[in-house]
């Protein structure tokens, strides 16, 4: 099987299999030992990462304890110095965020990835905007904007998270909590296998967060596995399966919340509490 | 007086007229008339060059009068601006990227010289020549664009380099010999097509059309390579997914990165296609000189970035446009020839571009606080 020779490589460390759902799955998005440093801070040290399929994992810990560093070292946006990832169970070592994407892996990035002076149909679109199917898009390459503005607007409504009169308005003039909305529409109406989110409620408010949480169970609902990195317990526990607990660069627990309550998350986190052995990683 | 009140009901009508079916910004009465301005013009750039041309038309139709509003001194503002409004394209696109090209100006020559050199001293067909230089073009500009992307050098400290290295290329090639116009004409007159005159208003006439208003328009075909070059650039630019490419990488490279965008390739792309839109306006360049000179054009570069600066493109990258680049091309011209036609020294002329360098550069810093 295929889940067989993607975990041949990892002799040394101890599998996850135990604290997923089901041993005989092959992890949706996988890594074992990620390393990366930035100059003497090591923002990841050893770091795991176990995704399973059709699961809403969070992941959780403090500022600067290298979850955004890990999510990035996973879709290609930094190379990590050492580790391995899989994705369904196939190695892979993606050289930049495209290839990540071009393999269904979307993500909104903590810092948005958005391009300012471009309206909000160039941004959801950006990478893989569509041509025209007539003469003058096979020939002259023109773009189909009537159908990318078509489209950005009706993945934006049906996120019903923000209310544009324009969908050509460039994103700079939106506030930031808009521009975290365009930037979870794009991953949301764009990820076929895996989408990650970074801290997508940080700029949103009560309203806008719902509509976020909600985004993210619809996807579950289409069978697809989340990422989910926040600092907001209540959302964490109401939304994840699992959670995975990240301090000082390494996965060093990974619970169940309905076994475990908020304050045993943060204890955790913060170094108070031995991780509970049964599930640390 | 009358001529400062002209002048600001015709920045009021270019306003109006850049504003189609007033924008929500106008009912916020709450925010001063210095926001909405700051407002209005970070969403229409473009038409603060447009209000000084007017400006600077209005003006030097009453300093210089009758000379300066003549159909035959606009012909001759055109013919002088074509070759720094096709640079200026090029540059463009290098500083839609955040970049700066200070090669542009020696690619024209270099490109100038290979086509002309090869069709004229080395006898080869001018349908192998012209190519040839065009091809040369493509090639220094693709080299500034492997350099820039691959060593991760700025590109002024690049193309500062390929500068001395393009022009040195030039003089090996060229022996500092120049191409008479004489020779030119018997080997390639193609080359010398560009700067064929012809009047519109004869043309017109010939198809049976009065157009009265076009009496006394001088123009050559360099002009009409200027436009074609500018709407096809503008077309790719706004039109096609590398245009798009090339605004997200100039705006946050970081961010287009993430988004998907290969920036490298889009920065190889610009620098390349650029210096291709150089050897271009090498062909305009025999045209309005006749031959070739290898010492020509030696301020092409300076002026190049004067025109897109002018034209309202911000030298932070990601904002900007080729139509803002032709009217700045335009200013330049009309401003050094009003000054000349009222009587003033050479000197007043770059003074007046000086200051309007530094006026619309704040002018971009002031509009971009918007976003912040
Ligand atoms: N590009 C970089 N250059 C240098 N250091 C970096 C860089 N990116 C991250 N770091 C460092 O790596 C560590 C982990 O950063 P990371 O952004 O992954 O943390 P985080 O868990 O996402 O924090 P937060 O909750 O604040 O988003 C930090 O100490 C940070 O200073
Ligand atoms: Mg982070």
């Amino acid at each position: 099987m295929t889940h067989e020779a993607g975990t041949t490589h990892v002799a040394g460390y101890a599998p996850a299999a135990a604290l997923a759902p089901d041993t005989m799955v092959v992890p949706a998005l996988q890594a074992r030992g990620l390393n990366k440093r930035y100059g003497r801070v090591v923002a990841l040290d050893n770091a795991d990462f176990d995704l399973m399929p059709n699961e809403i994992l969070a992941v959780i810990g403090d500022n600067g304890a290298g979850k955004s560093t890990l999510i990035k070292a996973l879709t290609g946006a930094v190379s990590p110095d050492h580790g391995e990832i899989w994705l369904n169970g196939e190695p892979v070592a993606f050289k930049s965020p495209i290839e990540a994407r071009n393999l269904g892996i979307e993500t909104v990035y903590q810092n948005l990835a958005l391009s300012p002076a471009l309206s909000i149909a160039d941004n959801m679109f950006l990478g893989r905007e569509k041509r025209r199917e007539d003469f003058f898009g096979r020939m002259f390459r023109t773009l189909d904007k009537t159908y990318m503005q078509k489209m950005a607007r009706q993945k934006l409504t049906e996120l019903g998270l923000l209310t544009i009169q324009n969908i050509n308005q460039p994103v700079e003039t939106l506030s930031g909590g808009q521009r975290q909305g365009v930037a979870v529409a794009r991953a949301a109406a764009f990820g076929s296998r895996v989408v990650i989110m970074d801290e997508p409620t940080a700029a949103l408010g009560v309203k806008e967060s719902r509509k976020v949480l909600e985004t993210i169970l619809r996807l579950k609902e289409r069978g697809l596995p989340i990422v989910l990195i926040s600092h907001n317990m209540p959302h964490v526990f109401e939304v994840a399966d699992r959670i995975h607990i990240h301090r000082l660069g390494k996965r060093i627990a990974v619970i169940n919340p309905k076994r475990h309550t908020m304050s045993d998350a943060v204890a955790i986190m913060t170094g108070a509490m031995a991780p509970p052995a049964d599930e640390a990683a | 007086m009358s001529d400062n009140a002209t002048g600001s009901a015709a920045a009021e009508r270019g306003l109006a007229e850049a504003e189609p079916g007033g924008v929500a910004s106008f009912d916020n009465a709450d925010r001063g008339p210095i926001r909405r301005l700051q407002e209005i013009l970070h969403q229409y750039p473009t038409s603060i060059p447009f209000i000084v041309l007017l400006i600077g038309v209005v003006i030097f139709s009453f300093a210089a009068p009758g000379k300066f509003l003549a159909p035959f001194n606009f012909s001759l503002i055109l013919q002088q601006v074509t070759i720094i409004a096709i640079l200026g394209v090029a540059q463009t696109l290098i500083i839609l990227t955040a970049g700066i090209d200070l090669s542009v100006g020696v690619i024209m020559i270099l490109a100038s010289v290979v086509m002309g050199r090869t069709a004229v001293v080395y006898g080869v067909p001018v349908e192998i020549a012209f190519p040839l230089g065009l091809l040369a073009g493509l090639a220094c500009g693709f080299v500034n664009g492997l350099i820039v992307t691959k060593l991760r050098l700025p590109p002024f400290i690049v193309t500062l380099g390929t500068w001395s290295i393009f022009g040195a290329l030039n003089v090996w090639y060229s022996k500092s010999e120049t191409i008479r116009q004489a020779d030119m004409q018997e080997s390639a007159p193609f080359l010398q097509w560009t700067g064929t005159i012809f009047k519109p208003y004869d043309f017109f006439a010939r198809m049976g059309l009065d157009l009265g208003f076009l009496k006394g328009w001088v123009l050559n075909y360099g002009s009409i390579v200027m436009l074609l070059v500018a709407a096809v650039i503008w077309y790719v630019l706004n039109k096609t997914a590398f245009g798009r490419h090339v605004y997200a990488s100039g705006d946050d490279p970081d961010a287009a990165r993430l988004a998907g965008i290969n920036t490298d390739r889009t920065l190889i792309g610009v620098y390349a296609l650029a210096g291709f839109i150089c050897a271009i306006a090498a062909w305009v360049l025999i045209g309005r000189i006749g031959g070739v000179s290898p010492q020509a054009g030696q301020t092409a570069n300076l002026d190049s970035i004067t025109a897109v600066v002018i034209g309202g493109t911000s030298l932070f990258g990601g904002r900007g446009s080729i139509v803002g680049t032709l009217v700045g091309a335009l200013i330049v011209g009309v401003f050094r020839n009003g000054l000349a036609l009222s009587g003033l020294e050479l000197l007043w002329q770059d003074f007046a571009v000086g200051v309007l360098i530094i006026v619309a550069v704040t002018i971009d810093q002031w509009i971009r606080k918007i976003s912040s």
